[in-house]
């Protein structure tokens, strides 16, 4: 079987497992939702099938398990965001049809090459620069729980640093493909560009107060450092860099400080004082409120979960317990929802997923093609991970959102250029080998 | 490069690797630490849709104690609890609110109401529920309460700090507990309800009202000369003294070296001259019992009042935490003496009489009052009758079983004709029913705090012969009043609410 038509045929269970999602959605909350959930499941149908058509015209060779992952990952996160609120599930619907008119138009774009980025590489540092920067300016710029990197334009709000992520893999698989013997002699003045990104990264986390996508940044930049030279060095000085930064942030940073303490310390005994409402109160009931309730709901889902539709996110009078529950804290809503078999399934196919991609920046045989696929896959398993990883305890948690998964404009458009790039570098690797 | 990618993508791939061992950890390791949290309202809120807590009935099987109201929010429908009854035994019943504070038998028979006991029937039909997606119901609970005598009880004590408790002296099982002031249940779960309930004006300032405190069985009163019944006893089982032996009453007696006279007694005469045992007992004569306390000393008092059940808290099915012992107190903590020189600390003629630092809960009174009535048998006291499961069939009916052996069928009939005479010719005759022979003993304790200011005291049992109920009676603070003029004549409306139908009882003792 060809790959594309094994590609077509995963879609099919793909499709298959997300009308089962909807249908299961619908049968626990008739109450609240109606037949027409199904048309979602359409509707989600017919944008695969298109996107499918587009990468067999473009790239026939490509791996056939990634479209599909990609699908099954939106499919999960439409299905709960319909489940949680079924307007925001009609404009993720909108924003997945701009997602893959994105990934068409750049696959059409780079239809004969994409090396041709190459050539544009400082277009795309600058581009990611003022992409970061753009929270900044005033009038546009707006702050969400502390953290200042959405831009809101005409009543249309994004977050400038999702693109920003996928425009600096770009230059960086460009510029350290050019200077990788250079940096390899490991050479003191050859930590200039290492201290560079770093200053760039902590000046980030300064201006944006955003720890995750200052980590998420800097995270991307050395590991694709270190595949460019092979020098172990520049990890660990790079981490020790990243920590001394972290560390004088957290003590300098009011906001950066609070995420920490909360990591730490989420639940107290006694009272403390709690900022926002200047009185003594229990940190769970105050700054930590979010986390721990979104750790009660990943308890209550146990081993099986209570089923989709089935969860509880309120309390007793009816009140949403975790706000932004279907972007940042989709997560513990999942958890919740489908238990520890369904998160961690999940969680598989995200490691399949970036096993894929590490294989592609395996397969293909120049040096930009390979630190691009690697690099864009670096960069959505750290996001993940950071993410995650914060709702789960494992680090601070910060407002980034989980790829594919999470409610959200920027975040869907800017995975899906990641996949394509993903495919356009696949489909060289396997028609050159 | 490619041994760079495939170390890079291992990293990747462990950090997510990392994500399901900390998924797997919240929700089997530290889950259960997690639901058990006071401040999870997921917890409260899944509790509440997915369990419809059992009904509580009083003994007749109609009166709800306690209910459920249900209420449909996002789709899903919620129980709260309601109590139909508003404040009928609120402080026994207790309350269940969804933030899990919980009271009295709603607490203590909580796993019965919401079917987590460990019943086979009840497992499996609750596993039944979970699988089926239904909301799991769970085990209805009859008391023994009665809720005719238990609504006058509560009537009668309204305006005071008191409270009454009746039970079968050959059952143990309750009919009434009763304490004042009470409060509405229906309140507790909004912050509203519950302001109004704490900011409830006390009937006996400086104390506090503190309406949820059930002081039937955690309120300690001097018990007065109530507990003249325990020195009595005493006396008897050891044969120190018997019915018939004479005391010279001069009006006082000398407890080292002070006077203390027989102030507290109704009308009768300043000293009474030549009496036995049974009439001091009938007009509760201090200076005789102060004679015999000194006499046999505090060991042996003590001694017989901890096999009447002193020192120990008596059984009942509400939380531990809602029942304390009766004894002596010391700085507000039970003072259980051993040695001799710890029962030295204990002033012998005073505790005689139920003074000194002796404290003791209207539960424990009632039940002095049914071992006298049950030959000297304490029954364990009960307030279930039966539990039911929501398809009908009875999961446990609890049997009376005995607590403990407190004195002699001997000393109990001795002690029954000592109360029966109180009742005819001494301080309780305001507890006199038409046709029903009635035995009790008042009691007029000094209290700790105030001169002048009493707590009036009358324990009992009826029939005297064929006791079906036997109880305590406390209304403390009293300015002016004793235990036969304020205590008794409540006992007496109990008696007559509890008692099966007086006509009935004349007619079949004048058949015998």
């Amino acid at each position: 079987m060809s790959a594309r038509n094994r590609e077509l045929s995963y879609l099919v269970a793909v499709s298959i497992l997300t009308g089962i999602g909807f249908a299961s959605v619908y049968i626990a909350r008739q109450a609240v939702v109606s037949w027409g959930s199904l048309t979602y499941a359409a509707l989600f149908v017919g944008l695969y099938l298109a996107a499918h058509l587009v990468a067999r015209a473009i790239v026939p060779n490509a791996d056939p398990y990634l479209l599909p992952m990609a699908g099954l990952m939106t499919a999960v996160g439409l299905t709960e965001i319909y489940r949680l609120d079924p307007t925001d599930a009609f404009r993720q619907g909108l924003w997945i049809v701009i997602g893959v008119s994105g990934f068409a138009a750049t696959m059409i774009a780079l239809r004969y090459d994409y090396r041709v980025l190459e050539s544009y590489k400082y277009l795309f540092g600058v581009g990611a620069i003022a992409l970061l920067f753009l929270p900044l300016l005033p009038g546009i710029g707006l702050t969400v729980n502390g953290s200042r990197e959405w831009v809101s334009l005409g009543g249309f709000t994004f977050q400038p640093g999702e693109l920003a992520k996928i425009f600096l893999i770009v230059f960086l698989a460009a510029y350290l493909r050019e200077k990788r013997e250079v940096l390899a002699q490991g050479r003191l003045k050859d930590m200039g560009p290492l201290l560079a990104i770093w200053a760039g990264a902590m000046l980030v986390l300064a201006t944006t107060n955003d720890i995750g996508s200052a980590f998420l940044f800097f995270g991307i930049f050395i590991a694709m450092l270190y595949i460019a030279t092979g020098r172990a060095l520049y990890v660990g000085v790079g981490f020790a860099l990243f920590l001394a930064g972290g560390y004088v942030a957290e003590r300098e940073i009011a906001h950066i400080g609070e995420r920490v303490t909360i990591w730490l310390h989420p639940f107290t005994d006694r009272a403390v004082f709690c900022p926002e409402t200047a009185t003594m109160l229990v940190r769970q009931q105050c700054q930590s409120y979010q986390l721990v309730n979104s750790l009660y709901s990943i308890a209550n889902g146990g081993f099986g979960g209570t089923g989709l539709g089935r969860g509880t996110f309120t309390n007793t009078g009816g009140t949403q317990l975790i706000p932004e529950l279907n972007s940042d804290f989709i997560y513990s809503a999942l958890a919740q929802e489908l238990g520890l078999i369904g998160v961690s399934a999940l969680i598989l196919v995200f490691m399949v997923f970036v096993a894929r991609g590490m294989k592609v920046a395996l397969q293909v045989d120049d040096g930009f093609s390979k630190l691009l696929a690697a690099g864009l896959t670096f960069g959505f398993a750290l996001q993940t991970f950071v993410i995650v990883g914060g709702i789960l305890r494992l680090i601070p948690l910060t407002g980034i959102t989980f790829p594919f998964i999470s409610y959200g404009g920027s975040s869907i458009v800017a995975n899906f250029l990641l996949l394509a790039g993903l495919l356009l570098v696949s489909h060289r690797a396997n028609s050159t080998a | 490069m490619n041994r760079q990618i495939s170390r890079v993508a291992l990293v990747g791939l462990g950090l997510l690797a990392a994500l399901i061992v900390a998924t797997t950890y919240w929700q089997t390791w530290a889950a259960a630490g997690l639901t058990g949290r006071e401040d999870n309202e997921i917890e409260q809120r899944v509790v509440q849709i997915e369990t419809k807590r059992g009904l509580i009935y009083a003994s007749n099987g109609r009166t709800l104690l306690a209910a459920n109201k249900a209420t449909r929010v996002a789709g899903q429908t919620a129980y709260t609890r309601t109590y139909p009854n508003g404040g009928l035994a609120s402080q026994t019943v207790g309350y269940s609110t969804p933030g899990r504070s919980r009271a009295g038998v709603e607490a203590a028979e909580n796993s019965y109401l919401t079917a987590s006991n460990a019943d086979l029937g009840t497992i499996f039909s609750t596993i039944g529920d979970r699988l089926k997606g239904t909301t799991v119901t769970g085990n209805n609970i009859v008391l023994t309460i009665d809720a005719h005598a238990q609504r006058l009880a509560q009537h009668l004590l309204a305006g005071t700090c008191g409270a009454a408790v009746a039970l079968d002296p050959t059952t143990g099982a309750v009919d009434v507990i009763a304490s004042s002031p009470g409060f509405n249940p229906n309140g507790m779960e909004s912050s509203a309800g519950y302001a109004r309930i704490a900011a409830t004006r006390s009937p006996c300032p400086p104390a506090p009202a503190s309406p949820l405190f059930n002081r039937a069985t955690e309120g300690l009163y001097p018990p007065g000369s109530t507990f003249k019944t325990i020195t009595a006893a005493a006396a008897l089982d050891d044969k120190v003294y018997a019915p018939g032996s004479t005391f010279f009453d001069p009006g006082y007696c000398t407890e080292y070296g002070q006077k203390i006279t027989n102030a507290l007694d109704q009308d009768g005469p300043e000293a009474y001259g030549l009496v036995n045992l049974v009439e001091a007992y009938q007009h509760s004569i201090n200076a005789v019992f102060c004679n015999i306390g000194q006499k046999l000393g505090s060991e042996r008092i003590l001694k017989e009042a901890r096999r009447f059940g002193f020192y120990s808290v008596p059984p009942l099915e509400t939380p531990p935490q809602e029942r304390v012992a009766s004894g002596t107190y010391k700085n507000g903590n039970l003072f259980d003496p051993h040695t001799p020189s710890q029962y030295g600390q204990v002033d012998p003629g005073r505790l005689a009489f139920g003074q000194a630092t002796m404290l003791v809960t209207p539960l424990q009174m009632a039940l002095v009052a049914a071992a006298v009535a049950d030959k000297g048998v304490e029954m364990t006291p009960m307030l279930i009758r039966k539990i039911i499961s929501p398809g009908g069939s009875v999961i446990a009916s609890p049997r009376p079983h005995l607590w403990r052996r407190a004195t002699t069928p001997a000393t109990a009939a001795e002690l029954r004709n000592m109360m029966i005479a109180v009742v005819q010719a001494g301080t309780g005759t305001e507890a006199q029913i038409p046709g029903v022979s009635v035995a009790g003993k008042t009691g007029t304790a000094e209290t700790a705090t105030g001169s002048d200011v009493y707590d009036a005291w009358f324990i009992f049992f009826a029939p005297a012969e064929d006791p079906v109920v036997a109880g305590a009676v406390v209304i403390p603070d009293q300015r002016d009043g004793f235990g036969g003029a304020i205590a008794a004549p409540i006992a007496r409306e109990l008696m007559e609410a509890i008692l099966p139908s007086t006509s009935n009882t004349t007619s079949q003792s004048n058949g015998n």
